[in-house]
């Protein structure tokens, strides 16, 4: 399982990264969305991937026995994944904002700061 | 157990908090930012000299009772509770000076809880001893720069926050994958608890890539070359308040994390990491005061000026002795005051003449010669003159260079403290020297006429508090030294943060 999640994982940072270098503020917000969410799946997938193994541990004992599913990563991308989709309301609001005040979807026509 | 390290990271939640029920009055959310960031900065002066006086050097809190590693700790040793002291200052003064020049517009649409909530962000960023709630944090003190770069939603405040929200998300989503591996590949996220997990590793290739991954994330929050562009594109955009925060603490938190993570967690192979930080200081160090050079803009001189003094406290980091790492949090302090300062001072001189363009304003030093005193007590300063406290942090930084016998960044280091006294003396002799100019004077007298003389004088507080501080971090650095070498002390020896950490329980 893991190899194959190695590649969906590359394959949405190659297309994020694909998706930001495009001069649309619409596809660089599609780009950032799609590299949140191949954060979190990299998360996933680092700490290890088990299937039907419960995070409990038997009544009296210390440790679990056997194979256990870690529960601590699926915590932390729940944490990520509410603060991304927090941010990225944030910047879905921005780029209509920005829109509205530059009547440009461009990003080479928005370089007034720049220099 | 050590309640107090929570109270700096508490008190501007719960005052910002109070400033969103209190959102009709602007009034009373402007006594609450100014009471506010007072507690915070007395509570954080009290951590300090807590911590300073404690045997180990190091105060830590369990939040919620679940014991280190398994739970968050919140962890002050000398170099997070010196931080969080220079946090709290500048909250103090920017919410004075906020007083006499934010606009009610930005009052209304939540100019002050943002302002508690970025400070909540950035302490908690300095206190916390857990990789993953420093990503929490810092994505806490993120999202309340982006409000507050953008309020007022001017043309270039909104092409100048696309910039810096991209470039800043993806540098967070940089730093989770890192926390992802981190966590696959040791088990932990602990930061006491790491210590020294790294080391045992066997596929180090795996380590150095993690680490680089850290370094770029946390390179791109503070602006260092070649990942700085969105500071000089976004930092002279919002009102000149906001601006001096953002200038005094937010690349300040990468560049604390940078020393957290390479003192503490990735000192298996100095000789790779520590030589890209010696390369990316000199580099960042030189394309800012270069940069700087170009403009006649107040504003983006100083913002160009940011980058420049970045390197120096990169150097500091990757010298890696005693000397260098006390020389680069000295230079961290001093920076927050004098740059925060100037950026101020700027404000104040817009307020004056309506303008921040050297080209269009002059004439301060007859009218205002108090005001260019305190300039010239931050300019000088911030090139490094003697005996003011930029000086002491090059010295401190350059003493350490030739010990280490790095006489390429030596080099670099001096050149660079030529050229940004080459900026400060082109605002020096643009704006106070010389004549207001005559296209200009008429705006500038419309301008002069519309600031009564009582904002001014709460213009001039905070100014003041910085520039004495400014000079007395140089004059009177005797006890601050003795601080910054314990804290250094503590960075090259891991284990006493450990112990702290990890020692209740065992």
């Amino acid at each position: 399982m893991e190899p194959l999640m190695a590649f969906v994982v590359g394959g949405m940072f190659a297309a994020s990264i694909y998706m930001m270098l495009r001069r649309s503020l619409v596809k660089l917000v599609i780009g950032l969305i799609l590299l949140s969410n191949a954060a979190n799946l990299l998360i996933f997938t680092v700490s290890g991937m088990h299937r039907g193994l419960p995070p409990l541990i038997a009544e009296g004992a210390l440790l679990p026995e056997g194979g256990w599913a870690d529960p601590l990563p699926q915590a932390l991308i729940l944490t990520a994944i509410v603060i991304g989709f927090g941010v990225l309301a944030f910047a879905v609001v921005l780029i209509h904002r920005a829109y509205e005040v530059v009547k440009e979807d461009d990003l080479d026509k928005m370089r007034s700061t720049d220099t | 157990m050590n309640p107090e390290v929570a109270l700096p990271v508490v008190i501007p939640f719960l005052f910002g908090s109070l400033s969103i029920v209190l959102y009709k009055s602007n009034a009373a959310q402007r006594w609450l930012g100014v009471i506010g960031t007072g507690a915070l900065l007395i509570a954080s002066i009290i951590l300090l000299h807590n911590t300073y006086t404690h045997p180990d050097g190091v105060l830590t809190i369990a939040l919620g009772e679940w014991e280190a590693p398994f739970g968050i700790v919140l962890v002050s040793d000398l170099l997070g509770a010196v931080m969080v002291v220079m946090a709290a200052l500048m909250g103090f003064a920017v919410a004075i000076y906020s007083l006499a020049t934010m606009g009610s517009e930005h009052e209304k649409f939540g100019y002050y809880p943002l302002l508690h909530l970025l400070l909540s962000g950035v302490c908690g960023a300095f206190l916390t001893g857990d990789i993953f709630n420093l990503y929490v944090w810092v994505e806490v003190l993120l999202v309340a720069s982006f409000a507050l770069l953008i309020l007022g939603g001017e043309r270039a405040q909104m092409e100048g926050a696309i910039k810096y929200v991209t470039l800043n998300l993806l540098s967070s989503i940089m730093l989770l994958t890192a926390v992802g591996l981190t966590y696959g590949m040791t088990g932990t996220l602990n930061m006491a608890d790491l210590v020294g997990r790294f080391a045992e590793i066997e596929n180090q290739g795996l380590v150095t890539v993690v680490a680089m991954l850290y370094l770029v994330a946390f390179s791109i929050k503070a602006a260092a070359f070649p990942l700085f562009f969105w500071l000089p594109a976004s930092y002279h955009t919002p009102p000149v308040a906001i601006s001096a925060l953002f200038a005094g603490l937010l690349t300040k938190v990468g560049v604390y994390a940078l020393y957290r993570f390479f003192s503490l967690l990735f000192t298996q192979d100095t000789g790779y990491t520590h030589e890209i930080l010696l390369w990316i200081g000199g580099f960042t160090m030189v394309t800012g005061v270069l940069g700087a050079a170009r403009y006649y803009e107040i504003r983006r001189i100083l913002s160009f000026h940011i980058v420049s003094q970045i390197g120096y406290m990169f150097m500091g980091l990757a010298l890696f002795t005693p000397l260098a790492l006390a020389g680069g949090i000295y230079f961290i302090v001093h920076n927050i005051v004098a740059k925060s300062n100037l950026f101020l001072i700027g404000g104040v001189i817009y307020f004056l003449r309506g303008s921040h363009e050297l080209k269009e304003v002059g004439g301060l030093w007859r009218e205002r010669p108090w005001l260019g005193i305190m300039f010239l007590a931050s300019a000088l300063s911030l090139a490094g003159i003697p005996p003011l406290s930029g000086f002491i942090g090059k010295y401190m930084l350059i003493r350490a260079g030739v010990e280490a016998e790095s006489w390429g960044i030596v080099a670099v280091a001096l050149g660079v403290g030529m050229l940004t006294l080459y900026s400060m003396v082109k605002i020096w002799a643009e704006a106070f020297w010389k004549e207001q100019p005559e296209a200009h004077a008429e705006r500038a007298a419309q301008f002069e006429r519309t600031i009564s003389e009582r904002s001014l004088a709460i213009m001039y507080l905070p100014v003041a508090l910085l520039a004495i501080l400014a000079v007395l971090l140089g004059v009177g650095m005797q006890p601050v030294y003795e601080v910054l070498m314990a804290a250094a002390e503590q960075m090259r020896d891991p284990q006493i943060y450990v112990d702290a950490v990890l020692g209740g329980d065992e």
